[in-house]
């Protein structure tokens, strides 16, 4: 094992005090992990505690500037917004935690399967029908839904969860079938392994870091989804606060309070800045060739 | 080239069947009768019997899909249940709008995304390279509706230099028009112009480490001149890629920026649509927006067939 902190070699960083002291080398995963660390502190607290209730509407406090009382300021119905902040960050959180785990749950056994079955009837049918519903943006698929189910988190976190299982079967199948070709699945299967076993002992195993990675930026991605779609009213509905919705309601109060819709927009951007670039170094964190070739 | 062409126009023409299928179950078979659905829990049975009537709802599952599927193919989408005015008329109004808005942000992220990708590229590790790779990360961050209302903000309400909102139609010129598309343009444009740059920057890399990007060094060439004459060339492929998958991004994200500015596009149309359950119009505009994706997403592989001769035989 190289001893040398600044080229670590390939196993150095498959080994678990390697990975972390290249973690701590890399300013974007810090950086990254912090904002991430400090929404999901702030998502958590909001359960126990926020400065201010959120359900309290206090008419006579409407539309403050930010002050020490009031870190955001408050809104048109006198609500305290850095509570509010807080407590839509665990909407947030939320929608895009389930909608993710919705892609890996349903997207990770269709790719290994369509990898093991590589080249059947089977695997086409999985990867066209994934060929579909990528052509169909996650937007307009949650404008369908809701069109007919109506507005709601629930039809959000359905929207978005069935954006992301092509994106994680495509993923699972295209690093599946290269782990196939290996002298140790060969083993396995002459050892009288089945492919469901395989897939699970063998393949899954060796493509989890890539699934963390993905699952990060679509993570981000679902943050973002939720906001546009709480921000044209097809989101979360009131009155559980969360950050699309709280811009939606600025918008109309832009002349006069600006503030209302520049911290609910911040968190929404700090919180996927993170998230981006806790994937970003992860991706080279995982991947030694990666680190050197940047 | 040939069997190529056939063998994505075939590929092209199921997508279009399977996507307007799902849309026809997604929204005249789920929500069970649509009529019910469109006039509300207190509508008199009569005056649902006669909608589903007018709608031509008695008629089984596959032959109402047959009706609507001819109707498209004759570029008829039916009758608006709210504006009673055929479906066509009111897309072909709001096209107008949705279509410009989103090719002039496709037009401006290309524009901002090409100089400042090859910036990042050809000074790899320097300052403007790093400024630029911190930027472009904040870019893709940044959600466009939020842009958008910094930029009313900014530009609409304290510089005054653009109105916040509405569109005045093309009849009041062309410069009025453009300039109402102008700040929801910028707004649909910089998240995609950072992804693209980001792009284009790694592309670029990837092609400047080729043996024949040093062939061109060791002949005599300075580093520009490879890059400019070589290198960016074949870096175009996936880039090409990108922009060809921005556009459906770019449509969709229109629906929600067209929401902030108010302008009486495709998007206020469907979200009309939505509140005033009118499904018609909902399943025809959502047709419509997949049918261009898939169209764009097809052009896109004809081009690269076009540019690269050897995808041709590797995909037919």
């Amino acid at each position: 094992m190289s001893e040398s902190p600044a080229v670590p070699k390939q196993n150095d960083a498959a080994t678990r005090p390697g990975l972390i002291r290249v973690a701590l080398q890399s300013p974007s995963f810090m950086v990254g992990i912090v904002l991430t660390l400090c929404f999901t502190l702030a998502a958590l607290v909001s359960f126990v505690w926020t400065p201010f209730d959120v359900t309290q509407l206090v008419i006579s406090d409407k539309l403050k500037t930010p002050s020490g009382l009031h870190w955001f300021g408050t809104d048109n119905f006198g609500r305290d917004i850095f509570s509010m902040v807080m407590v839509g960050a665990r909407t947030s959180i939320a929608v895009a935690l389930i909608a993710v785990s919705i892609g890996i749950c349903a997207g990770v056994p269709l790719g290994l399967l369509a990898a093991a079955r590589h080249g059947s009837l089977l695997d086409e049918v999985i990867m066209r029908t994934n060929d579909l519903v990528f052509a169909f943006p996650a937007l307009l698929m949650a404008i369908m839904i809701t069109a007919v189910f109506g507005p709601g988190a629930i039809n959000a976190i359905i929207a978005i969860g069935i954006f992301n299982i092509p994106v994680f079967a495509r993923l699972a199948r295209g690093a599946a079938l290269s782990l196939w070709t290996r002298d140790y699945v060969l083993a396995a299967r002459v050892s009288g392994k089945g492919p469901a076993r395989i897939s699970a002992e063998h393949i899954l195993p060796n493509i989890t870091n890539l699934l963390i990675v993905q699952g990060t930026i679509q993570f981000s991605l679902g943050i973002l989804a939720e906001a546009g779609l709480a921000y044209v009213g097809l989101g979360t509905q009131p009155p559980l606060p969360s950050w699309g919705r709280m811009l939606s309601d600025a918008q109309t109060m832009i002349y006069i309070a600006p503030h209302m819709a520049i911290f609910p927009g911040l968190a929404i951007v700090f919180t996927v800045l993170g998230l981006n670039l806790m994937g970003d170094g992860m991706r080279d964190i995982f991947d030694p060739k990666l680190r050197r070739a940047r | 080239m040939l069997p190529f062409l056939i063998k994505r126009l075939v590929s092209l023409c199921l997508s279009l069947v399977a996507a307007s299928l799902v849309i026809f179950f997604v929204i005249e078979v789920v929500p069970g009768d649509p009529a019910s659905f469109m006039l509300g829990m207190n509508a008199e049975p009569d005056t649902v019997a006669a909608l589903r009537d007018s709608l031509g709802l008695n008629a089984s599952i596959p032959l109402r899909y047959w009706q609507w599927v001819s109707g498209l193919l004759q570029g008829e989408f039916g009758t608006s249940y709210t504006y009673k005015v055929p479906v066509r008329e009111l897309i072909a109004d709001r096209i107008w709008v949705s279509l410009p808005l989103a090719a002039l942000a496709l037009l401006l992220s290309t524009l901002i995304a090409f100089p400042v990708g090859v910036i990042a590229a050809a000074r790899r590790n320097s300052p403007a390279d790093v400024s630029i790779m911190g930027v472009t990360q904040l870019g893709i961050a940044v959600p466009n509706f939020w842009f958008a209302m910094l930029l009313v903000m900014f530009f609409a309400i304290t510089l005054r230099w653009f109105s916040a909102g509405g569109f005045p139609g093309w009849d009041a010129g062309l410069f009025a028009g453009l300039k109402a598309l102008t700040l929801p343009a910028v707004a649909l444009a910089l998240p995609q112009a950072s992804i693209l740059a980001r792009v284009m920057r790694s592309s670029l890399l990837d092609t400047l480490g080729e043996d024949f990007v040093r062939t061109a060094r060791a002949k005599g060439l300075s580093q520009r001149q490879a890059l400019w004459r070589h290198a960016l060339r074949n870096a175009l492929i996936p880039v090409l890629t990108i922009i060809g998958l921005q556009f459906s991004f770019l449509l969709a994200g229109a629906i929600i920026i067209e929401n902030v500015f108010f302008l009486p596009g495709l998007g206020r149309l469907v979200f009309q649509g939505i509140t005033q359950r009118d499904l018609i119009v909902v399943k025809s505009v959502i047709f419509l927006l997949v049918f261009a994706v898939i169209l764009v997403t097809f052009i896109v592989d004809m081009t690269y067939a076009i540019v690269d001769p050897r995808l041709r035989r590797a995909r037919a």
